[in-house]
């Protein structure tokens, strides 16, 4: 007879408890459906019933009930991106439990997230009268069992990109999409160390994601359709333009904007001209909005560093090896606006 | 935490200290009534570092309904927003 999956639409705290170590699987859905207000019925899950005909969404002792909630967001990695993309999620009615194991970084993670949403507020990038949903911390990713989907955002490192999303398989309900956000690791590199790799996925999310309306996903080779049409989904909800792309070092945008990005820290290692003056010709002439230094800023040079490894490791690209002035800078601690300096300075160091 | 402890402050203090603040930060001088962002030189993530500044410098908060760019456009809605909000000079500095 086969398994049967029945769909509903009420979430509630108890139910999601009785879920996990079940057979189940939870699918974001209806985003295009059902507005963000609605938040209560923005996803749906569907729930297999066994054999014997029992139907799982009644627990163990035959409970249900409790208040109704939305599945939540799993973010590994407070990091720029990390808080970036779960205030992204939270300013769209999606509860997010943000995981990281530094102790300082997870402390300050609330605070971090408020002011995003702020600046997001600021900007008329997030609806003003909407309050944000709930965002829940930890250091551990076993809270992570009920997530909808987990946006893996640490280091951009492979080796520990992979150790997050393989423990993440183990721990999340099976078709749950594993999201790798990943400026230029290839996603079949990382597929191999999860035990589903068809769920595994890539995004490539600007900074701050919220100001940028534009995602760009990416497809590995042994990414499935559902693990991919869930994450089009969630990016939908979160009034995100996906631009689904190949897998490739760096993909497109990094492909194409960070050896750019190299190349104007040579001009200005070369004395050529100073950052102010490379980024006034390229926004002047070019019309680049803010011009590739204040960018690397912007993306954090330590990060600009390791996606610039990664490409000339995997491309051979020489104008992907990292320019001194570039590595010098990294070395001095001088990682761009989330440090308060790096091609240029900054008052506050907010993001 | 540049302003003195004997109440709030006046337009022309808050006029005056944000005037030299903009000046440093961008290394040119702005009318009061300049738009800051008209020219697109400067951006969005610019305004939020002001509203970091505005809340340490004046003691104010800014919440909700003032998270407006209208309110960050030029030094004269700056300071009068400052000055709506108490900017109660004796909150200024370290809460």
């Amino acid at each position: 007879m086969g398994t049967e999956w029945v769909e509903d639409t009420v979430y509630t705290a108890t139910a999601v408890e009785n879920y996990r170590g079940n057979a189940h699987r939870i699918d974001w859905n209806g985003a295009d459906v059902f507005g963000p207000r609605d938040i209560s019925i923005l996803f749906r899950r569907k729930t297999a019933i066994g054999a014997s005909g029992r139907d799982r969404r009644t627990g163990p002792h035959g409970e249900r009930g409790g208040p109704v909630t939305a599945p939540r967001l799993a973010v590994v990695g407070a990091g720029v991106m990390g808080v970036g993309i779960a205030s992204l999620a939270l300013g769209h009615g999606v509860p997010v439990l943000l995981v990281e194991t530094d102790a300082s970084r997870l402390a300050g993670a609330p605070a971090r997230v408020h002011q995003h949403l702020r600046l997001a507020r600021l900007t008329g990038a997030l609806p003003a009268e909407e309050a944000p949903a709930r965002l829940a911390t930890s250091a551990s990713l076993a809270g992570a069992a009920d997530a909808a989907a987990v946006v893996e955002a640490v280091t951009e490192n492979g080796a520990c990109k992979a150790e997050v999303l393989s423990e993440a398989a183990m721990i999340v309900a099976p078709g749950t999409p594993l999201i790798s956000n990943t400026s230029s690791i290839p996603i079949d590199e990382l597929a191999d160390s999860v035990s589903c790799p068809e769920s595994l996925l890539g995004t490539h999310f600007m900074n701050p994601p919220y100001l940028i309306p534009t995602v760009e996903v990416i497809r590995g080779k042994r990414t499935g359709e559902l693990a991919l049409a869930a994450a089009l989904r969630l990016l939908s909800a979160l009034k995100r333009t996906p631009v689904v792309v190949g897998d490739t070092p760096g993909f497109v945008t990094s492909r194409i904007l960070h050896p750019m990005i190299n190349d104007a820290v040579r001009v200005v290692e070369s004395g050529t001209a100073t950052a102010e003056e490379v980024d006034a010709l390229l926004q002047g002439c070019l019309g680049h909005r803010t011009g590739p230094l204040r960018t690397a800023d912007l993306i954090g040079l330590d990060n600009l560093l390791d996606s610039l490894r990664v490409l000339h490791e995997r491309t051979g690209d020489e104008g992907c090896r990292p320019t001194a002035l570039l590595v010098d800078k990294v070395e001095a601690g001088h990682l761009g606006r989330k440090t308060g300096r790096g091609f240029y300075e900054y008052g506050e160091t907010l993001l | 935490m540049t302003t003195s402890s004997t109440g709030a402050a006046t337009a022309q203090e808050i006029e005056q200290e944000l005037s030299c603040h903009l000046e440093k930060r961008t290394k040119r001088s702005w009318a009061p009534e300049e738009d800051l962002f008209a020219s697109g030189a400067l951006s969005s993530l610019f305004a939020m570092e002001l509203v970091v500044y505005l809340e340490k410098a004046f003691g104010v908060m800014i919440g909700g309904p003032d998270l407006r760019m209208e309110n960050f456009r030029t030094v004269r809605a700056m300071s009068s927003m400052v000055l709506r909000l108490g900017g109660d000079a004796e909150e200024g500095g370290d809460a």
